[in-house]
């Protein structure tokens, strides 16, 4: 549990510069994992971009041809699966922002002596592995069970339809449920990083407020908000980069029109067999991601953060 | 009114952790199951067939073990090297530092999906069969950032003084490492640890893309498993390790409170 909310907001711990040179020790102490990264994970990302500038198929093998128009074919076919990958990640971080927030608040100043039983039931699940707890999801959102009954007798079922996040008055194997499981899954990536910063919060403030004659939203929105800021920047950028790669849930929850990015990555490299393309797509949804996430971390000025 | 205004936090709180615990619910209960056919989505009976019988979903114990011993090599190996980046990162200064920096937090910050596909198109690339020692790579590769931050952080946040107050007392440098530093980072040395373990121990897609046909963790079974039909079992192993961590922490947070009571009584005395 520490483990996780430090990786998590482990970049703003706090700085001590560090003090010494030491001729060649850190060399050697960096040696192995600095060699591990550039092998498995530089020269990869450099041999994928090499894929995908090549041509060929699997039985005569592929050449390297600089076959740029691979790109352009690639936005050509997927650009839905892309952009709905885009749009389903930014809902579902907003999800786990607005339902991590009051329960980390929660957790942090209200929850009294439960306050680490809570935060370890928090982290729990990620015990049990999450593709049973995806299809755990199956059996709830079913259609005959007491959650979808509970959504038609209130007629959110309708409301749902009406949004288009379904298609008609079941849950599973749509839009939303896709979006659901996503926000299930990434909600303690968020939840932990705003607790942490939550829990170091002076709750004199919130007096400090009141006596200016700040009500309850002038309090939220003028003196805690701004300063959670960090902690909710790296809980978004947790809940977004996994969630706009992740395919399971749309595979598991969602049906044919929900498919993501990398539902088409996995299928082009493990199956179609076409590396190209694949390749392509895995090097546009990367870019995709550095660059949106830059803009972000930029526009929230905390680059210090990285 | 009011008390609902004051207590709404309280309310929203405790309804988004009913969401967060609800699927380990489902599966806990499920595990109890006995279903009529391959499908373990509905409720018929109630049963211990399952506990009873862990392994008797051909191939579900094997993959079991092959992933605890994935888990175990690489939460070794990537502690090992991570914890010696974090040193070199938290306390040295040289050239390159930040560049450094950069390339820890980049693995963290790529989809699953596309780390997975670039070291296939790698391995693809020099001939090198997939498999376990291809799976062993990759999650090394994923795991040794996170070691590498959280252990970074802990040695980050050590008072410099201490080691200066140890030398004053005429430690060696090794044994002023040994009895104040290392002590001291040790848990930040553990939490990576378990940290590592934990990702490893659950990763489906990266694993996917790298272990070849033959080679089945146990997050490959319950993907197979899902295509062909659920057995209980995979219920039993869902929450055997949902509540063992919560017992393992529990134990933990038991002792450590034991023992701040001990030393707050010799403090006393």
């Amino acid at each position: 549990m520490a483990a996780l909310t430090q990786a998590a907001v482990g970049a703003e711990a706090p700085v001590s510069r560090p003090r010494r040179r030491g001729g060649l020790v850190p060399l050697v102490l960096l040696a192995p994992a600095l060699l591990w990264l550039v092998v498995f994970f530089v020269v990869p990302t450099i041999s994928l971009a090499s894929q995908s500038l090549q041509t060929g198929d699997i039985d005569n093998g592929f050449m390297l041809t600089w076959n740029f128009a691979v790109y352009a074919e690639a936005m050509a076919r997927y650009w839905p699966q892309f952009l709905r990958s885009m749009v389903y990640a930014a809902s579902a971080t907003l999800g786990t922002l607005l339902l991590g927030y009051p329960l980390a608040w929660f957790i942090a100043h209200r929850s009294g002596r439960w306050k680490n039983v809570l935060l370890v039931l928090v982290v729990a699940p990620f015990f049990t592995n999450f593709l049973i707890r995806t299809l755990a999801w199956q059996i709830i959102l079913t259609d005959n069970g007491p959650v979808t009954g509970f959504f038609r007798a209130t007629g959110l079922t309708t409301v749902l339809q009406a949004m288009g996040l379904t298609d008609n008055d079941s849950l599973l194997g749509s839009q939303f449920a896709v979006i659901c499981g996503l926000v299930y899954n990434f909600l303690p990536f968020m939840v932990l990083p705003l607790y942490t910063i939550l829990e170091r919060l002076d709750v004199r403030l919130l007096d400090a407020a009141g006596d200016l004659y700040a009500n309850g939203w002038q309090t939220f929105w003028r003196v805690i908000w701004p300063l959670s800021l960090p902690g909710v920047v790296s809980g978004t950028l947790l809940t977004f980069i996994p969630a706009a790669g992740d395919y399971i849930n749309s595979r598991l929850l969602g049906n044919t029109q929900t498919v993501m990015i990398g539902q088409v990555i996995d299928a082009q490299f493990l199956r179609v067999l076409d590396y190209p393309i694949a390749a392509a797509l895995s090097f546009i949804l990367m870019a995709a991601i550095i660059v949106l996430v830059a803009g972000y971390v930029r526009a929230a000025g905390t680059e210090e953060l990285v | 009114m009011a008390w609902l205004r004051r207590n709404l936090v309280v309310i929203v709180g405790l309804l988004v952790m009913a969401y967060i615990l609800m699927p380990n619910l489902v599966v806990t209960m499920f595990s109890f199951n006995k279903p009529n056919g391959r499908y373990n989505y509905e409720w018929t009976q109630f049963s211990l067939d399952a506990w009873l019988n862990p392994c008797a979903s051909a191939g579900l114990c094997e993959s079991l073990g092959l992933s605890l011993w994935v888990a175990v090599v690489s939460a070794l190996v990537s502690t090992v090297m991570g914890t010696m980046a974090a040193f070199a990162l938290g306390r040295y200064r040289f050239r390159g530092r930040a560049a450094t920096n950069l390339l820890v937090f980049f693995p963290m910050a790529t989809p699953e999906v596309v780390m997975g596909s670039s070291l296939l198109t790698l391995f693809i690339a020099m001939g090198i069969p997939s498999g376990q020692v291809t799976i062993l790579i990759a999650h090394i590769l994923f795991t040794v950032s996170f070691v590498v931050t959280t252990v970074k952080a802990r040695v980050a946040s050590l008072d410099p003084a201490l080691e200066q107050a140890a030398a004053d007392l005429y430690a060696t440098p090794s044994q002023a490492f040994w009895k104040v530093t290392f002590p001291l980072v040790a848990p930040g040395i553990a939490a990576g640890a378990l940290l590592a373990f934990a990702l490893s121990f659950d990763d489906y897609i990266v694993t996917n893309f790298n272990a070849g046909a033959t080679t089945v963790t146990f997050p490959m079974f319950v993907w197979g498993a899902a295509q062909r039909g659920t057995p209980v079992q995979i219920n039993v192993v869902g929450t055997v390790m949902f509540f063992g961590a919560l017992a393992i922490v529990g134990f933990g947070q038991l002792i450590g409170a034991r023992l701040r009571i001990g030393s707050r009584r010799k403090e006393a005395l």
